[in-house]
Parts: C-alpha cells; structure tokens; sequence
C-alpha cells in the first residue's frame, strides 16, 4: 500500500509540474516529486542512489530553479504548444508500448555468472576511471557556467527598437554603453 | 492480482518517461523544457535500478545511475545559465518568440 500511493505521487507530482504556470511552484512540484522518487527508490532496496537522488534532486536542482526564475523574473508561462496534442499523445503511447513490451524480456535475463560487489567497490574500484571523467565534467560545468553568466557583461548586439522597448533598465544601459 | 514493487516501479517509468516526453514536445517555456528534461532523467534513473533488481546486479547500476544523475543535473545547469542569458538578450525564454527575435534585422551601433 506504502509503494502504491508513492507511485501515485511520483504521477500527481510530476503532473502538476508540468501543467502549473508558475515556474516557481512547478520547480517545487520537482523537488516534491524528486523527494518521493528517492523514497520509492529506497523502498526498492537501493538505498545509496535513493540518498543521492534525495540531496541532489530535493536539495540543489530546485535551489538552482529557484535562483534562476529569480533571476529572470519571469514566473508564469504561457500554456502554448509547440507540437499538436495528438501527435505528442500517440508519440508518448508508442513509447510507453515500447517500454512495456520491453519488460517481459527484461525479467527474464538469467542471472550473471560473475558476482558483483558492493556499492562503493563497483563505484570507486571498477568504475574508477569513469569516475574520474565525472569529476572533469562537474568542472567543465562550472567552468561552462561561469562563462555564460559572465557574458552578460559583454554587451555583444544592439537590439531593434522594439526590442529595446521590452527589456528591462540594465539592458538599456547596456546599450548605451555600446553606442 | 497483486502488484509487486517491481510492476509499480514499472508504471512509475512509463509514467516519468511519458510525462517528460510529452512536456519536452508540447512546452515551450525554455525553463518548463528543462523541467520535463528533469523527470524524464528520473525514468531513466528509476529504469536502471529496476533492471539491476531484474539482473540481481543492483551495486551496478546503483553506480550508473549515480552516474546519470550527475550528468542530469550538468544539463539542467547550464540549460539554466543558458536561460538566463536569453532571457538577457532576448527578453523571453519562450521558443517561438525567440526564434521571431532571431530572424528581426539587426541595427548597427551608431
């Protein structure tokens, strides 16, 4: 019963995420929907991930949505579509068919002949060189980051003017400078 | 008919799957985009774990999922930094806006 209403959880939550207009509330449907999808996980018996999936997608995924909706002060989205409902509802059908036919072939692997250790020695031991290249990537990505905010600095194009009209006093002086 | 945690582990992906797909083509609010990218990475996570269950090899896939998490919240960093930027020069993070904006003549300073 426990398992059940977090699977119903996950859909409710990960539902209202998307439907909400509210960048800000649908950033906090994440988080709640992350938090449950760690609760379920560590109902699995995965509990190293499910600690994981808790402090980084409950705990700094829904910090960085929430600084970045601040910075733009943009907090509410226009409900349009960019493809027709129909064709995203049979797409999405097809892959849910494709998951599911996908299952019975799953379950039915043999168990491997080879034994697995634990977690920490599969993570730091056989996967070392893996990990490695993840630690080069986390600072590829700040290193990515940095860049990108930084260039906001730089003022690059000068906007038509109606552009000009729609932004905000920081972009003008931005402008300014440039002419 | 009784459902193990496995076949509701089972509706949860298609489920996260599903609804990820179905924001990343219907959404065009680049931040709205990210957040559909977001749980459908946690599909894939919950995915992995469900077939290292099915496989009895779950420290493996504990470990790849430790991995697609990483690189999961990479991609929503700088698909925000990214945002953010946008929203700087353009003054919108919506797709069709920005794409109209893009195809506007620019003046030249001065």
């Amino acid at each position: 019963m426990f398992v059940i209403s977090l699977a119903l959880t996950i859909v409710v939550c990960t539902l209202l995420s998307i439907r909400t207009k509210h960048l800000l509330f649908a950033a906090l449907w994440l988080a709640t929907s992350n938090a449950v999808v760690a609760a379920f996980l560590y109902a699995l018996g995965a509990h190293e991930i499910a600690v994981i999936e808790l402090s980084v997608g409950t705990g700094l995924v829904p910090v960085l949505f929430v600084f970045a909706v601040s910075m733009m002060g943009h907090l509410s989205s226009v409900p349009t579509t960019s493809v027709s409902r129909p064709l995203a509802y049979s797409l999405v059908g097809i892959c849910a068919l494709l998951i599911l036919f996908s299952v019975p072939s799953l379950v039915s692997t043999s168990p491997p002949a080879f034994t697995i250790g634990s977690f920490s020695h599969v993570l730091w031991e056989d996967r070392g060189l893996e990990m490695l290249l993840q630690i080069v990537l986390i600072f590829a990505g700040v290193i990515s980051i940095l860049n990108l905010l930084s260039a906001s600095r730089r003022p690059a194009v000068v906007r038509t003017r109606e552009d000009t009209s729609a932004v905000g006093d920081d972009q003008r002086e931005f402008q300014r400078e440039a002419v | 008919m009784t459902l193990t945690p496995f076949d509701l582990g089972i509706v949860a992906v298609v489920a996260l799957i599903g609804i990820g797909l179905y924001g990343l083509m219907v959404l065009r609010n680049l931040v709205k985009m990210i957040i559909a990218l977001q749980i459908a990475a946690k599909g894939a996570v919950l995915a992995l774990i469900l077939a290292g269950i099915a496989s009895n090899q779950l420290n493996l896939a504990q470990s790849l999922a430790a991995t697609v998490i990483l690189v999961d919240t990479l991609v929503a960093v700088i698909g925000l930094a990214l945002a953010v930027q946008l929203h700087r020069t353009y003054g919108t993070i919506d797709l069709k806006m920005l794409v109209s904006r893009r195809e506007q003549p620019l003046e030249q300073p001065g």
